[in-house]
């Protein structure tokens, strides 16, 4: 004797019935009332979190009749399309100061390069690290949402658009001025860069064989056979401390006040976004390390 | 800019206060020492806060009617607006300068607004006051800065005198009407001012090369002050209508809530 559930729809916001199943099997399925499934937020409570595509009808606390709330998330698009499109602009900008394309600089410079070879250096990094995070987003994460709020490309894409043309602007001007204690300071900071992109890689692919393919399962993070993967012992967002310390490395390197400027405003973000991760780890698991800081090892 | 703000919320300093009072009458038995300890505290905080927001605001509504009285007095016997910048100069920016408290209060807690909306409203006025008006000379006498000075001294005698006597629990009905309507002309004619005070000195900041910094230099930075201002100027076009917008919003739910108040008796 199969136990049929009825399943009736509601707005979130007025109450208004959308929807009802009068019979309903285990799952329940995903409707569209030109609404694709992305957008769509359906709720036990109004006012409650989003039930997850895996929840079971079945499983769920509710009676015959099971109530839900819909809301309109509102356009989305995918994670990754964002994600290219946000990197894909610094690397070329940066570029095209790089080259000094017309209408930058005055005219007799137009197509020239610097002769100073840490601009040449520092246009090598910037460029790598974007490239590494391109390939990164097509190859190595493993994103836990599919979509987010359109709105947010054209946030992102300013952040990240605009700081890398105020950034190449300067480190690409003809009166640039290079680091003021010479090759030393250079090669201190092209060591610090290096190590921390090798660093960042190595925390996302340790965070991306936590998790099988296809899965969305969450497990604590932990030091691997990689030594740059240590840090783990004292750190929960390791991928935000090696990048804060990438930018420290370019900061140096450049020594221009509009990239310290970049990485402290990126430093804030990702604190903001390691003390939330940091939360929901310990709230998630019982057994969380506790040695382990958010992003600053101790002290943050 | 002038002044358009949320209604500070001292009821809910007011409430804490009610509600220690009210709790400790009522069940002082059944509640455990720490507890009390705890309802003591919160009761010398909230009267602390009190006292202090009500000092602070009738200390400001005092300073701004001296320059309100300075103003007056210098126009009757002088008949002119030249000169008058230099007599009020220092109790200016000493007023505007103090409402940097203000922020401290959202902060802190014991005034319910955002800090950031404060923080806006008192950066974009000690800017005017110390970055253009003090810092360039040449603009001092100009109409347009008597202009603004006189609409935030009607603003700021209103508003602060309006927090004082909602602290005073005794509110006299002319002066919430004043807080309520009078921005309505206000806050635009103190845009105006304040547009024509920058406009003015943009050829003066281009002569003078000031506060901006030229490549090449150590820092690989470089900041034009004139065209600063120009963005500044360009930033009042989407600023301005959401403030003023936000302000008839709060209008309407102040002096309309109380309407319907009315009818119902």
């Amino acid at each position: 004797q199969k136990h049929h559930k009825k399943v009736e729809i509601l707005d979130a916001k007025t109450k208004d019935k959308l929807c009802f199943l009068d019979k309903v099997g285990k799952v329940l399925p995903s409707f569209s009332l030109h609404w694709y499934p992305a957008r769509q937020s359906i709720r036990l409570d109004p006012k409650g979190k989003s039930l997850k595509d895996e929840d079971v009808l079945q499983h769920l606390p509710v009676g015959t009749t099971a109530t839900f709330y819909f809301r309109d998330l509102g356009a989305q698009i995918s994670w990754v399309t964002v994600f290219l499109t946000e990197y894909a602009g610094p690397l070329l900008i940066y570029l095209m100061f790089y080259f000094r394309v017309p209408f930058i600089y005055a005219p007799k410079y137009d197509f020239t390069t610097s002769k100073h070879w840490v601009v040449h250096l520092a246009c090598m990094c910037h460029s790598f690290h974007y490239v590494k995070r391109l390939l990164e987003t097509l190859f190595v994460h493993r994103f836990s949402h599919g979509t987010m709020p359109l709105r947010n490309i054209f946030k992102n894409c300013t952040y990240y658009w605009g700081f890398a043309a105020w950034m190449a602007y300067y480190i690409n001007h003809p009166l640039y001025t290079p680091p003021i204690y010479g090759e030393q300071q250079i090669r201190l900071a092209l060591t610090v860069f290096l190590f921390c992109q090798i660093g960042n890689f190595s925390i996302h692919i340790a965070l991306r064989n936590l998790r099988p393919p296809g899965s969305k399962t969450r497990k604590i993070p932990y030091p691997t056979k990689n030594p740059f993967t240590w840090i783990f012992l004292l750190v929960s967002c390791p991928n935000y401390t090696y990048e804060l310390g990438s930018w420290l490395g370019f900061t140096l390197m450049t020594q221009c006040l509009p990239v310290a400027f970049f990485t402290l405003v990126g430093f804030i973000q990702m604190t903001v976004w390691a003390k939330g991760k940091h939360r929901s780890y310990l709230k998630e698991f019982r057994d969380y390390p506790t040695l382990r800081s958010p992003i600053l090892p101790f002290i943050l | 800019m002038t002044n358009p703000r949320r209604q500070l919320c001292w009821r809910s300093v007011f409430v804490t206060f009610a509600v220690c009072t009210g709790t400790m009458a009522s069940g002082e038995e059944d509640r455990t020492v720490e507890e009390k300890e705890t309802n003591n505290k919160k009761r010398t905080k909230g009267a602390i806060a009190t006292a202090w927001l009500t000092f602070y605001n009738i200390a400001m509504t005092a300073g701004w009617l001296v320059l309100a009285v300075v103003m007056v007095r210098y126009y009757l016997q002088k008949g002119t607006h030249k000169g008058l910048y230099k007599n009020i100069a220092r109790t200016l920016k000493f007023s505007q300068t103090f409402a940097l408290l203000e922020v401290g209060h959202c902060a802190i807690g014991i005034v319910r607004t955002s800090v950031i909306v404060t923080g806006v409203q008192v950066c974009s006025r000690i800017f005017m006051v110390w970055f253009i008006t003090n810092s360039i000379r040449q603009i001092q006498n100009e109409e347009s800065v008597i202009l603004f000075v006189v609409v935030w001294t009607i603003t700021e005698i209103t508003r602060y005198s309006f927090y004082t006597f909602n602290l005073l629990n005794h509110l006299p009905y002319f002066i919430k009407w004043a807080r309520y309507n009078m921005f309505i002309v206000m806050y635009p004619l103190g845009v105006i001012g304040e547009l024509l005070t920058i406009h003015a000195a943009l050829p003066y900041v281009r002569r003078s090369g000031m506060y901006s910094l030229r490549l090449p230099n150590k820092y690989n930075v470089s900041f034009d002050y004139y065209y600063f201002l120009i963005i500044v100027m360009l930033s009042y076009i989407p600023l301005f209508p959401q403030l003023y917008f936000h302000m008839l919003r709060q209008r309407r739910r102040v002096l309309h809530g109380e309407i319907v108040v009315e009818k119902d008796e």
